[in-house]
């Protein structure tokens, strides 16, 4: 790092309300997010693998289950975290090649993440309900 | 990282590259998944069961599971060194995730293995 550079005046403060984040900053949080809310919620996505696959009698089951409101909001919540965790994850994992590693290309594709998953979202959740 | 000295301990690149390698995995199940999801006529008992019972649906649908559940162990792991400092709980949260995940893997065999 140059003098110049360590010398230039930056605000600074760890006041997390006051950081603004840059956008690939918010994929990157949003990813973490994202993550630990599907970790949190496996148990309902497993209880709703086992009941869909038991007997019919237990299918029947599940359906009304994912037939609650608040269950298909629930739902609808953890398919857009998985939409946005396997999006920015793949962009992650790029990164990792050094892929689209530029200032420019990396705002670009934390858009097309934002966008891509959020766009799945709705088409598979108004597909879904 | 220039002049480190080797002394044997991973530095948690073993780590590193097995959430990378669960990453792909998954994503190249989802893929899979997706496309015989909706090549499905309907969604009835029948053709969801017969979804998982096929040939390689089963096994893939296995290593999905366990693939995510080593990812999610890294990831959680990272998240419970980030933000709990006192050792004692740290470890205590460390059991719980282990505990929780390896129980989610037998129930994972069970509902695949009973169809
Ligand atoms: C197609 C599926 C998935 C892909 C491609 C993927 C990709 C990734 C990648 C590349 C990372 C590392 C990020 C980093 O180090 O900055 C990561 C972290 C993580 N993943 Fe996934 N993942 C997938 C599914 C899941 C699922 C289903 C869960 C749910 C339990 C999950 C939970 C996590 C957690 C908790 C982290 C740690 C987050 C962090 O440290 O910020 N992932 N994922």
């Amino acid at each position: 790092m140059s003098e110049a550079a360590v010398k230039k005046a930056r605000p600074k403060h760890l006041d997390l309300a006051k950081i603004r984040l840059p956008l690939p900053g918010y994929v990157s949080i949003l990813h973490r997010i994202s993550g630990v809310g599907l970790f949190l919620m496996l148990w309902l996505l497993l209880v709703l693998f086992d009941r869909s696959l038991g007997s019919p009698e237990s299918f029947a089951h599940y359906k009304e289950i994912v037939g609650n409101p608040l269950v298909k909001l629930i739902l609808l919540g953890l398919l857009w975290a998985y939409m946005h965790h396997f999006c920015a994850g793949i962009r992650f994992l790029l990164l990792d090649l050094h892929k689209g590693i530029d200032l420019p290309t990396a705002r670009k594709t934390s858009v097309a993440v934002l966008a891509v998953s959020l766009t799945l979202t709705v088409v598979i959740g108004a597909k879904l309900w | 990282m220039v002049n480190r000295i080797v002394v044997g301990a991973h530095y948690g690149l073993r780590d590193w590259i097995a959430q990378r390698v669960t990453a792909v995995v998954m994503a190249l199940y989802t893929v899979v998944f997706a496309l015989r999801a909706l090549s499905m006529p309907e969604m009835n008992f029948e053709n969801w069961h017969a979804m998982f019972s096929s040939g390689y649906m089963r096994i893939a649908t296995f290593l999905f599971f366990a693939c995510l559940f080593y990812h999610a162990w890294v990831g959680i792991r990272d998240l419970w060194m980030d933000y709990v400092k006192p050792v004692g709980v740290r470890l205590f949260l460390h059991v719980v995730t282990i505990l929780l995940l390896v129980g989610y893997l037998f129930w994972t065999a069970q509902i695949l293995w009973r169809l």
